[in-house]
């Protein structure tokens, strides 16, 4: 593949440049670790392309190094570049790019608790997912320590962002929360009502699922990556199943893409109906809440219907899915329908009630130059004027054959996020239908025996945004597997989106950003 | 037979059973030990206007302090264990624990590794295993069916 951009990328970098290497639409290109800040920052501000993930891997056994990749989307030409440094395994540090490229933060913070590698240089060095009972030196994603490993725990302690003043106090919220949500930590600094700062300690949940992929084997790993994200298992499994058939060269039948565009859009419309209805529940709007909850869970009985699982589970595999759908076909049709009927008149509602626009109205904002800066992705990101869409940059699945729109709104506050899903609903409704319509025969499924040895990306948009896999496979057994979940970059997104809003409106603010802390945590 | 008759059956057996036992609704803490938040969309639904558990006298409250049963959900990580401990000693006597989902019963697919527990009664004593990757609703009013039983056999044998 030769696009100018890549070309100039590489006559720009001539003398850092030691190895090349192109698969598929990914370029690898390794360069010197000295110049990796230099190169970063060109490629961030002077190309423009967006910082999509940063990981590791641990090759010491191969050839003594870690190696890092910085992975930037060339969203115009469906292209990923990848620069990848050699890191000493004897003295793992490196030069942080976080305080050029501000989206860099956690993926930093992860290396150095998961594979020992210092950045240097880096603003804030805490820990990340290793909580203060960890013991130090012990890294789980190296490949010498044992996953059944049961490390001791010591006496530590978390230092939080302290915010002094006359008046300023501090609400510390969770793990367990007062709803039926996932547990992290919140720490509010307010003086009042205003929230002056907050703090997001996350990873309660950190379950090892990377770590975990490395010791099951390939066919269990695509359930394992249903249950990432529970409720975006379809996109999880898709982008996994998409990255190991790149590797193994496997062509989809079209019939399962269909069908893959068809799960993936079930999906988003139920998560997209509950996250309305949850901001309906918040702002106390029991009506809109009760009749969005109704379509949601109307979604959820017609996945089960179609598919007998209502989180639309058990259905992909590497090579296609596992079941035909195609004679539920007027089922759907007729079902979704009459949901978009009844949604289009709850958002009529939504808009006409004064009490509810009042509090979703220019709460939470989120500026382009934040959102662009911390990489918002999804639903949240086009809310704030990012116009970046998986589906439509780096197609998939059977995208490239249907038409559909790309809503993108400026305001970034609550309002906008609501009314990008509430646009996407109606664009997921369309798609399904034109799907089913020209659902092409034949079958669902290719064998795929054995996977080559290689690697590869796998891409989707999942209701929350772009959802990115990193699969290598050695002798049919992963060797690693880099999730990149959107809330990962959105989470850092609440912390600036709060601040000068009052402490009622924040679980209104987490609500509309929909952020996923299982996925997150992994 | 849809969706709504059997929850409606269900529920009206249940609801009978609660008010015997309690006089009032059973209040129920829902606490996630580190599931996928698949298990959390169910519990969730459960209180959706076609389930709305609350009307067969279920009421998920906001504290341990205030609960009569936890619902706990996922694995149990390392991270989570220490939360999980301090809920069940917050939660007053005679507390009943279900395990929700099968990340809860036996660690399901993330099983015993340095991060996940494997399994919530490795931790806390459970009266309830109910299975399922998430369980549907049905499941889990199933469930809660199962455990009442179980207390009023805990309590019987108090008095005795």
């Amino acid at each position: 593949m030769k696009t100018e951009i890549i070309d100039t990328i590489k006559k720009d970098f001539q003398e850092n440049i030691l190895e090349e290497s192109i698969s598929y639409n990914e370029i690898y290109l390794t360069v010197k670790k000295e110049s990796i800040v230099k190169l970063c920052d060109r490629i961030y501000y002077h190309f423009d392309l967006p910082l999509v993930s940063i990981f590791a891997t641990d090759e010491r056994n191969i050839n003594g190094f870690f190696k890092i990749h910085y992975v930037f989307s060339i969203d115009k030409n469906d292209a990923f570049i990848i620069l990848r440094i050699n890191v000493d395994g004897k003295n793992p540090g490196y030069p942080s790019i976080t305080y050029k490229i501000a989206a860099a933060n956690w993926y930093e913070r992860e290396m150095q608790d998961m594979f020992g590698l210092v950045p240097q240089g880096h603003p804030d060095p805490r820990r990340l997912m290793n909580f203060e009972d960890w013991p130090d030196g012990v890294h789980p994603l190296r490949k010498d320590f044992d996953i059944r490993t049961k490390p001791p725990r010591v006496n530590g302690e978390y230092i939080y962002r302290h915010v002094d003043g006359e008046g300023v106090y501090e609400i510390p919220v969770g793990p367990v929360h007062a709803g039926v949500i996932e547990p992290g930590h919140f720490r509010f600094s307010v003086a009042g009502e205003p929230i002056i700062n907050l703090e997001i300690r996350h990873f309660y949940t950190h379950k090892g699922v990377e770590k975990l992929f490395e010791n099951i084997s390939i066919d269990k790993a695509v359930f394992l990556s249903e249950r990432i994200s529970g409720d975006n298992s379809v996109a999880h499994a898709v982008a996994f199943c998409q990255a190991m058939e790149k590797i193994a060269g496997v062509n989809v039948p079209p019939r399962a893409r269909f069908i893959r565009t068809i799960l993936l859009e079930l999906e988003r419309i139920y998560n997209h109906l509950g996250d309305i209805a949850g901001i309906a529940t918040d702002v106390a709007f029991a009506f809109g809440a009760a009749h969005a909850n109704k379509l949601k869970e109307e979604v959820l009985q017609l996945n089960e219907r179609v598919t007998g699982s209502r989180m639309l589970r058990g259905m992909n595999a590497i090579g296609g899915v596992r079941r035909d759908i195609g004679d539920k076909k007027d089922e759907i049709l007729q079902k979704l329908s009459i949901i978009q009927r009844d949604f289009r008149k709850l958002m009529e509602n939504f808009t006409s009630t004064p009490s509810l626009m009042d509090r979703i109205e220019t709460t939470g904002r989120i500026y382009p130059d934040t959102a662009k800066g911390l990489h918002v992705v999804g639903p949240s990101g086009r809310a704030s004027g990012l116009d970046r869409d998986t589906r439509r940059d780096h197609p998939y699945a059977a995208y490239p054959e249907f038409n559909f729109k790309v809503p993108v709104l400026k305001a970034g506050d609550v309002l906008s996020r609501t009314i990008v899903r509430a646009d996407e609903i109606c664009e997921s409704v369309a798609l399904i239908e034109q799907a089913l319509w020209a659902l092409p025969e034949r079958e669902t499924r290719v064998n795929v025996e054995k996977i080559p040895d290689g690697h590869a990306f796998g891409y989707t948009e999942s209701p929350r945004g772009e959802t990115i896999y990193w699969v290598r496979t050695i002798g049919n057994r992963i060797d690693r597997c880099k999730v990149r979940d959107p809330s990962f970059c959105n989470w850092l997104a609440i912390e600036y989106a709060v601040l000068d809003n009052i402490v009622p409106d924040f679980p209104i603010i987490n609500k509309s950003l929909s952020l996923s802390y299982s996925g997150n945590d992994m | 037979m849809t969706v709504e008759d059997e929850i409606e059956i269900m529920g009206q057996r249940m609801n009978d059973k609660i008010r015997k036992i309690f006089g009032r609704s059973l209040h129920i803490r829902e606490v996630d030990a580190g599931s996928c938040n698949a298990c959390e969309v169910e519990v969730n639904s459960l209180s959706n206007p076609i389930y709305d558990i609350e009307r067969f006298g279920l009421h998920i409250v906001a504290s341990p302090r205030h609960a009569d049963m936890l619902l706990v959900t996922g694995s149990v990580t390392r991270n989570m264990e220490l939360a999980l401990l301090k809920t069940y000693n917050a939660t007053p006597s005679p507390k009943l624990v279900a395990a929700m989902g099968s990340c809860a019963c036996n660690g399901g697919i993330f099983g015993e590794t340095y991060a996940s527990g494997g399994g919530v009664d490795k931790f806390i004593p459970v009266d309830v295993y109910i299975p399922g990757c998430p369980p549907r609703p049905q499941a889990v009013i199933f469930g809660i069916m199962v455990v009442l039983d179980k207390l009023e056999q805990k309590i019987g044998k108090k008095e005795v």
